[in-house]
């Protein structure tokens, strides 16, 4: 057995050489370590002197409404572009207003610029309408009408209910807005909505072709997407360029009053004149659509009393197939 | 005692003799197959073109496709029925429908999904579903619950089919070794020990219970689908249990008819008695004088009162466009049927089969009329659109789109009972007296 050998002598001889090797050996590891050592030490130092910073702190208002300090190094402008920052801003609404629109049924004599306006700028077809002028007669004996409807932006709306993926919401500032990047175009809201306010791209949208590669403005619903749904906005887009909505502008006739709520103050898109809405409304007999069926719309009409002109019923523009 | 004439090699090759790969069943399969692909064809159409290319348009936004949902739904909850509710109050002679019941909703609650699917018109994005999930959304309970059923109507199939499967294995040898191979798997290695029988009874009693509730979802929350909006026709406390009881009247005739045509074909008389339609016959007559009652309460109330949108609702329904629909379907498809099922000459196998087949025809017209004419007529005029905007008519491609889930059901409900017994094999024989006993 080797190990169990008594002779030393062997043994001392090979130690001398070994522990040559050892120091050696640590001696590498010492330096080493200082290296790393040095290294480390100088990072943390690098390190605690970012921390430092410029030494400028600013406060900023997060977007929870807490105040925070921020070392002015550190802001980075958040950027949003394209669809992300309409998507954002579109869901959002604008902070402090809630949207009205008052029909002034007495002057509609169903010039229809509203409709085309509209369909211009959210690229629909003529038979696609977000706001559509409908020959009313409410009973045998009373006289006929015309009723310029679009989509009521009910405050208890039916559509946004029944949407089983938050397509269609409802923002802060009152308007029902739909997202046709996720709309899965079940067309529960159709169903639901009894204003028979929303449309659907059955085929190929019309500015399918000049559309494609713009960024998706989920204000605007442009560019139309087919197989999603699609309906009025109260032109959310213009709103925030603090522009009365197309069909508004768009009036010959001083059919349409556009404002805020929250002021109490109502501007009509043909004269420009600002009214107050509640005296508006208290001085002409505003009403609603089928309020019986608590929909709580945004939309107010104003009776179609004192009419200066007879009631025509036009000959029907809309092309024939679709 | 066994019952005269029957043993167990009689009854096992009677339930079995079926499972083989004939020229029938090579030529009906072909057959299904080939129609498949020419409707998904038209379906591969409506995906590159969209919802355009069927007949559904802004105002009638929901054709035919939604109507086939509803029908598929109600088509699917019979499992229910008969396994559950007849099962769990004592009926013995339900035995050897149970696995028909079951196969039928199965394939129709499997289908239903897959219909819904063809209506929207962005399937891509079936996920979002999920990912936005909003549990306000009726939709997402009627998700929930179908998925639900289905995986119960499924379990309802397999649980009480083990010991067949475990029987066919070692018993039927003359079955090519791959099907036998497949039948000891799933037959879980039972061996009849009292502890396997209790779990598979124990389990199989605690889906009877479940599936009660979960059958009553999904028709319901489907009806909720237009109760929950203020349109005329739609508009009705009453849509759960009308949507149910309608619901069992067209699975019923679903049974019947395949109670028809396997024992005619798989030569199953012994089993599928005159005994067995006269029941079944009893059954639809039941469902349909419930129906009927529920159909009384949905047009005579609205009826009486008239309100503006209910009034031309009934009168499109009764005596405008919808007439001719409207009476068949309510004459032919239910008050006929249940005069002619109250003499029992009447519930033998052949005239029972005639009358199931003209009460499933009404029922799948019945949905058409309960989706469509609502729409037809909203609360403010449609005024300045096309003609075809107008009245819903469905088109070609549509219609071919809409024939794919029944071939659907047909293939799976036509696969499931070739290469499995139709009737359970080992209830059936403790039925009849004969212990099955073959296993050491």
């Amino acid at each position: 057995m080797e190990e169990n050998d008594p002779i030393r002598p062997q043994q001392e001889s090979e130690k001398s050489p070994s522990s040559r090797r050892d120091f050696l050996k640590n001696l590498g590891l010492a330096g080493v370590c200082v290296a790393a050592g040095g290294a480390a030490l100088y990072s943390g130092h690098i390190f605690e002197a970012k921390k430092e910073g410029s030494g400028e702190q600013r406060v900023l208002l997060t977007q929870d409404g807490k105040l925070v300090k921020v070392d002015s190094l550190e802001i980075k402008a958040h950027e949003k572009t394209g669809t992300e920052q309409y998507q954002y801003l579109g869901r959002e609404g604008i902070a402090g207003r809630r949207w009205v629109m008052v029909v002034d049924l007495s002057h509609c004599r169903n010039a229809r610029r509203c409709i085309t306006a509209c369909q211009e700028a959210h690229h629909l077809r003529p038979e696609q309408y977000h706001i559509n002028t409908l020959q009313m007669q409410d009973t045998p004996n009373t006289a006929p009408y015309h009723m310029p409807k679009n989509c009521q932006h009910c405050d208890n709306p039916p559509c946004v209910s029944v949407c089983p993926v938050d397509a269609t919401y409802k923002r802060q500032d009152g308007i029902v807005l739909i997202d046709n990047e996720r709309c899965i175009g079940c067309r529960f809201c159709i169903a639901a909505c009894p204003y028979s306010a929303r449309i659907f791209n059955w085929i190929e949208p019309k500015d399918a072709a000049q559309d494609e590669g713009l960024d998706y403005n989920v204000e605007l619903n442009v560019p139309q997407k087919l197989g999603t749904v699609s309906k009025c906005l109260f032109s959310a887009d213009r709103l925030r360029e603090e522009k009365l909505p197309y069909c508004v502008s768009a009036c010959p006739n001083g059919v349409y009053y556009f404002g805020d709520e929250n002021e109490d103050a109502v501007t009509n898109g043909t004269t420009k004149e600002t009214v107050r809405l509640s005296k508006l409304l208290r001085d002409n007999g505003g009403y609603q659509l089928m309020p019986e069926l608590g929909t709580k719309p945004r939309v107010y009409y104003l009776p179609p009393k004192n009419r200066l002109f007879p009631f025509e019923n036009q000959p029907d523009e809309t092309p024939t197939k679709a | 005692m066994a019952e005269k004439d029957f043993t167990l090699e009689k009854i096992t090759g009677d339930l079995t003799h079926h499972i083989r790969l004939n020229k029938g069943f090579l030529a009906w399969m072909g057959f299904l197959t080939i129609s498949l692909l020419v409707c998904l064809y038209a379906y591969s159409l409506q995906l590159k073109n969209g919802l355009g290319v069927a007949g559904i348009r802004d105002y009638v936004s929901w054709g035919m496709y939604l109507s086939n949902f509803v029908f598929f739904v109600a088509s699917s909850l019979i499992g229910m029925l008969i396994s559950a509710f007849l099962g769990l109050i004592g009926m013995k002679w339900i035995t050897p429908l149970t696995r028909i019941a079951e196969t039928i909703a199965v394939a129709f609650a499997a289908v239903a999904g897959l219909v819904i699917v063809s209506d929207m018109g962005r399937p891509e994005r079936l996920a979002n579903v999920f990912i936005y999930a909003r549990f306000q959304s009726p939709i997402l309970w009627d998700v929930t619950v179908i998925t639900t059923y289905f995986v119960l109507s499924l379990l309802l199939l397999f649980l009480p089919m083990i010991a067949d499967l475990a029987i066919i294995q070692r018993k039927v040898t003359t079955l090519p070794a791959w099907l036998r191979t497949v039948y000891k798997v799933l037959s879980l290695n039972y061996r009849d020990t009292p502890e396997q029988n209790r779990i598979i009874h124990r389990s199989i009693r605690i889906l009877l219970i479940l599936i009660i509730p979960a059958a009553l979802s999904i028709h319901t929350v489907t009806s909720w689908l237009f109760a929950v909006t203020s349109r005329a026709g739609w508009d009705s406390t009453i849509f759960g249990p009308y949507f149910v009881s309608g619901a069992f009247v067209a699975g019923t005739a679903a049974v019947i008819l395949a109670m028809f045509f396997f024992r005619k074909n798989y030569k199953l008389s012994d089993y599928l008695t005159d005994l067995h339609f006269n029941n079944m016959g009893k059954v639809l007559a039941t469902v349909s004088l419930v129906y009927l009652y529920f159909n009384l309460n949905e047009f005579l109330v609205p009826g009486y009162k008239l309100k503006r949108a209910d009034a031309v609702h009934l009168h499109e329904l009764l005596a405008g466009k919808d007439a001719l629909l409207f009476w068949f379907v309510q004459i032919g498809g239910l008050l006929l049927p249940i005069l002619f099922m109250l003499f029992r000459r009447f519930r033998k196998p052949v005239p029972i089969t005639i009358i199931a087949v003209a009460v499933l025809i009404a029922a799948w017209f019945k949905r058409y009329l309960i989706v469509i004419p609502t729409q037809e007529h909203p609360f403010l005029p449609i005024q300045h659109i096309p003609e075809n905007f107008l009245h819903y008519t469905p088109t070609l491609t549509e219609t071919l789109i809409s024939i794919a889930p029944f071939l659907l059901v047909l293939i799976i409900i036509t696969l499931i009972l070739k290469f499995f017994p139709v009737i359970p094999l080992q209830e059936t024989a403790k039925e009849k007296g004969v212990e099955p006993f073959i296993f050491d």
